[in-house]
């Protein structure tokens, strides 16, 4: 079952429909609603090998659909810690659950400061909005 | 920028909720509940696809049977009053200019049915071919078409089974209606052609039978797995009909554009050749990918049956036997995938 639109407020955002959950030095990142809406259901998801950097907005995987390939951007520059699994098994997971179970890596930020660039919900709606 | 044409179920399916693409300059539904779950009614119960935007042209006269054995590759002759028929429009080097659904109408009277993209170019190509006694017309605008597909299909529609490439005329809810045995997805099925003035009517009918709406996304997945060829993508002008695997579909026995060099290429055998292919890595083969030691795949898909990435490339005769190991550069990273036969997937009975 896919998910119901939502953005949730802690959460910050990035304008290439990305989110970042910071805690402490470490990030946890996915792509938001609106992504895996405008892609249907997810069947792959090319993930980033772990201890690979990734930096603020430059791809560091794909998800595809049956129809469309999409990249990952990053919100935030860290090194990967770990690559959620569950999300390769069952790319779908993505659809079911954006901000839960459908995460895609977590991150150990290189540049913490990153953050104030960052959308928040609100921002990042009204990117939604004007698009 | 050009504008779209839409067909007479344009509005239907806005309010279905469908996403409407571009398409062959129409604007048609992509998908309404989801590309998968569309794909699944089609292989378990029936969907109904609206193909309104293919093209439609008449061939009427004494000599309408002579105008299309010279053009089209496969053999008018056998076909009856009732009768259709897959055949290509080919040009002079065995390229196909289109493929297409032959309907022997009555006598003297053929239907042909071609892609929406290359409607227009077919129309061109026998118009400028016409002999006396023979008159092609566009009839596009006419008609509707709605293809109803899957194992459930006929039953959902009242309809008994009949022979496929048949087709007879008929009633479907008060909607007269041309009952083609025909279809794209390798299921049984029908594809209904009825005046474009009671289009929204027969749709109707068919969805308050229970049969699910479907988008060209899930037509173009179930044709894949299947191996059914797109023109565009996998067969086209440039790759003859023989490279592109539809011997099958020309008489060579018979005098058609470009069969004096489909009979030659069949007797040097091709130097490519156009096969399915299912990956035996995690990965999606997209069209345009490179093929390592030469070839392009030129279809793919995530495989919503077989859950693994299938598609068709163009490889080395030598390599396009089943069985034969293939590595695909898919954006960078080498995956392997391995040479099937045809189809892709079958029905397990």
């Amino acid at each position: 079952m896919a998910a119901s639109e939502s953005y949730p407020d802690e959460l910050l955002y990035h304008s290439e429909h990305d989110w970042a959950r910071i805690d402490g030095d470490e990030a946890t990142l996915g792509v938001t609603w609106f992504a895996q809406d405008s892609l249907g259901e997810l069947v792959h998801y090319e993930p980033p090998d772990a201890g690979s950097t990734v930096s603020k907005d430059a791809s560091y995987g794909e998800v595809e659909s049956v129809k469309a390939v999409s990249d990952l951007i990053s919100p935030l520059s860290g090194e990967v810690l770990e690559v959620n699994q569950k999300v390769v098994d069952a790319p779908e997971t993505v659809n079911e659950d954006p901000y839960g179970d459908g995460w895609l890596i977590r991150i150990r930020m290189s540049s913490p400061g990153e953050r104030d660039q960052l959308l928040s919900a609100a921002e990042y709606r009204k990117v939604l909005e004007d698009a | 920028m050009q504008t779209l044409r839409r067909t007479p179920l344009h509005d239907r399916h806005v309010a279905l909720g469908a996403r409407m693409v571009p398409f062959a300059g129409w604007e048609m539904p992509v998908q309404y509940e989801g590309v998968i779950p569309e794909h699944k009614a089609v292989r378990n119960d029936a969907g109904v696809f609206d193909v309104s935007h293919m093209g439609e042209l008449e061939i009427e006269g004494p000599t309408a049977r002579d105008l299309l054995q010279a053009t089209l590759s496969n053999d008018v002759d056998k076909l009856e009053p009732g009768d259709a028929q897959y055949t290509l429009v080919t040009n002079d080097g065995g390229g196909i200019v289109d493929d297409v659904i032959l309907y022997r109408l009555d006598g003297h009277r053929y239907l042909v049915v071609a892609n929406a993209s290359n409607a227009g170019a077919v129309f061109d190509w026998l118009k400028e071919r016409e002999l006396r006694g023979s008159d092609v017309r566009d009839v596009s605008d006419d008609y509707a078409l709605l293809a109803v597909q899957g194992p459930r299909a006929l039953e959902r529609l009242g309809l008994d089974r009949a022979k496929p490439f048949t087709w007879a005329m008929g009633d479907l809810d008060g909607v007269e209606v041309m009952v083609n045995r025909t279809g794209y997805t390798g299921e049984e099925g029908v594809e209904l052609a009825c005046m474009a003035d009671e289009a929204g009517q027969l749709w109707d009918a068919i969805l308050a039978r229970g049969v699910v709406p479907c988008g060209l996304g899930a037509r173009d997945t179930l044709r894949l797995e299947v191996c059914y060829p797109l023109h565009g993508n996998d067969i086209g002008p440039d790759w003859d009909a023989i490279s592109s695997g539809l011997a099958w579909a020309c008489a060579l026995d018979t005098d058609f554009t470009g069969a004096e060099r489909l009979r030659a290429v069949k007797a040097e055998g091709p130097a490519q050749k156009l096969v399915p292919f299912a990956m035996t890595e995690k990965a999606i083969p997209r069209q345009g990918m490179a093929v390592a030691g030469g070839g392009e795949v030129t279809s793919g898909t995530m495989s919503p049956m077989l859950e693994v990435g299938i598609g068709m490339a163009y490889v080395p005769a030598a390599a396009a036997k089943p069985g034969t190991e293939l590595v695909i550069d898919v954006r960078g990273k080498d995956r392997r995938g391995v040479v099937e036969k045809k189809p892709l997937y079958k029905k397990e009975q």
